[in-house]
């Protein structure tokens, strides 16, 4: 049944995804998730939001991965998110040198997250952003979207997939400049300002 | 009134002759679940309304998407996945030796990658504080591990065999026995995040998280196989469980064209 013979391709087929539960906290989120930057990096970037439900309620148990390319547009091939102690197995945090490029933070109890990465550089055709990936308790099926960064409305105008997306749910991808280098990015999972999720074929 | 689990069992039966009818009417295989499955309350207020836009990958390899973050070494302890020597003492239960391969759509390997696991001790009790399930916890297991996939793409852990445990969504509601795992791909589209289950476990019928995959024979993936070749003589029983990622990596594009 669950012995995949891949000599038959017909017999591979793909693994189904379920809920992230609500006892993930002991197991997924690590020292440092979200200290994505480097310690002093002038390129350095917060980001925050929140994440509702269908009744503008915050999610006190989502966890929210982000992926994203270094300023100059490349894509990090550094291990060591997650360093760990030889002697204890606990967490170190990061070693606040190298760039990653992926974090990963727990909602609080108000539905807040936070993050402090670099300011992605741009690939191809494609504005800057960072990819977002958001599961929850609830959630049978984890929801992809792009944090894009505002400032640069041509790049934002040319991008590939801001295009393809209705006007007046734009907004959603982007986040807000409040200054000091901080962006608000919230996450609507349903209804009214619902963000746009991605999928990918 | 309080909900019971014959009107979850209702609405199971009736999401699946839902499925029923649209692969007779020449709908897909539904490989995953809805977002919006009801039997399961806590989707209701946590899923998207909206259909997703989508990103046709072949048009862009250089899409941030198509590459994935990098675990090594350094990002793992040595015992990280032996779950049974974690702590001082021996935790209680049977233990069990899990492993399998992890494998992208093509059936090809994916090395080197990231898998974590957590699960609830043989009492069906999670180490987490919010756990309210008054079954006992075990000073000598926490349920969490992690390994990084070999060359040939196979992941192995020892463990505890997990108890089923009560979650209250409705009367009598119990979880069938699993173990919850988190793995990457090539690629972030591969992202997975599932559970395991162990075979002929008599509550699979009346679980909504595991009936929330209404095809039949992609809920089949979600349970281990015994394999008494991964048994350890005098230690552990053996299951053997596949991983195969959903989602496009920068190698299937390259075959795409």
């Amino acid at each position: 049944m669950t012995k995949i013979d891949t000599s038959r391709p017909e017999t591979v087929l793909p693994t189904p995804s379920h809920t992230v539960g609500p006892f993930y906290g002991h197991a997924l989120p690590f020292t440092g998730g979200g200290d994505i930057a480097p310690v002093g990096h002038p390129d350095t970037i917060v980001l925050q939001g929140h994440v509702y439900d269908g009744e503008g309620n915050p999610l006190p148990d989502a966890l929210v991965e982000l992926w994203g390319a270094d300023p100059d547009g490349n894509v990090p091939r550094v291990d060591g998110s997650m360093l760990r102690d030889p002697a204890s197995g606990g967490f170190l945090g990061r070693n606040g040198v190298e760039f990653t490029g992926w974090g990963r933070v727990q909602t609080d109890a108000s539905g807040h997250w936070t993050a402090r990465t670099l300011r992605p550089g741009a690939r191809g055709r494609n504005a800057p952003y960072i990819s977002v990936c958001v599961f929850a308790r609830g959630l049978l099926l984890h929801l992809y979207t792009r944090l894009y960064l505002p400032g640069d409305e041509a790049a934002l105008a040319a991008d590939p997939l801001l295009g393809q997306v209705d006007e007046a749910r734009r907004g959603t991808l982007v986040a807000v400049d409040e200054g000091n280098g901080t962006y608000r990015f919230d996450l609507r999972l349903q209804g009214e300002g619902e963000t746009v999720f991605l999928e990918f074929r | 009134m309080t909900l019971t689990q014959h009107d979850i069992d209702q609405e199971i039966a009736a999401q699946h002759a839902a499925y029923e009818k649209r692969i007779a009417d020449g709908a897909p295989v539904e490989h995953q679940p809805r977002r919006d499955y009801a039997p399961y309350r806590s989707s209701v207020l946590r899923h998207p309304k909206q259909p997703p836009v989508t990103i046709d990958v072949t048009q862009d390899p250089e899409l941030v998407e198509l590459s994935s973050p990098a675990f090594g070494e350094r990002d793992i302890a040595e015992i990280d996945n032996d779950l049974t020597r974690q702590h001082n003492g021996e935790p209680i239960g049977e233990r069990i030796t899990v492993s399998g391969r992890l494998l992208d759509r093509d059936g090809r390997p994916v090395r080197g990658q990231l898998v974590e696991i957590w699960q609830a001790n043989s009492a069906g009790r999670y180490a987490h504080q919010r756990e309210q399930h008054d079954a006992p916890l075990d000073p000598n297991f926490t349920g969490v591990g992690r390994t990084l996939t070999d060359d040939s793409g196979c992941y192995t852990f020892t463990t505890i065999q997990p108890g089923p445990y009560p979650w209250r969504q409705h009367l009598n509601a119990w979880r069938p026995a699993h173990i919850h795992f988190s793995v990457f791909g090539t690629a972030f589209t591969q992202r997975l995040v599932t559970q395991m289950y162990f075979p002929s476990d008599p509550l699979f019928p009346y679980d909504p998280i595991i009936q929330s995959v209404t095809d039949d024979a992609a809920r089949q993936r979600l349970v281990a196989t015994y394999d008494h070749s991964l048994s350890v003589p005098e230690f552990s029983m053996g299951y053997h469980w596949d991983i195969v990622l959903d989602g496009p990596n920068a190698t299937w594009i390259e075959e795409g064209r």
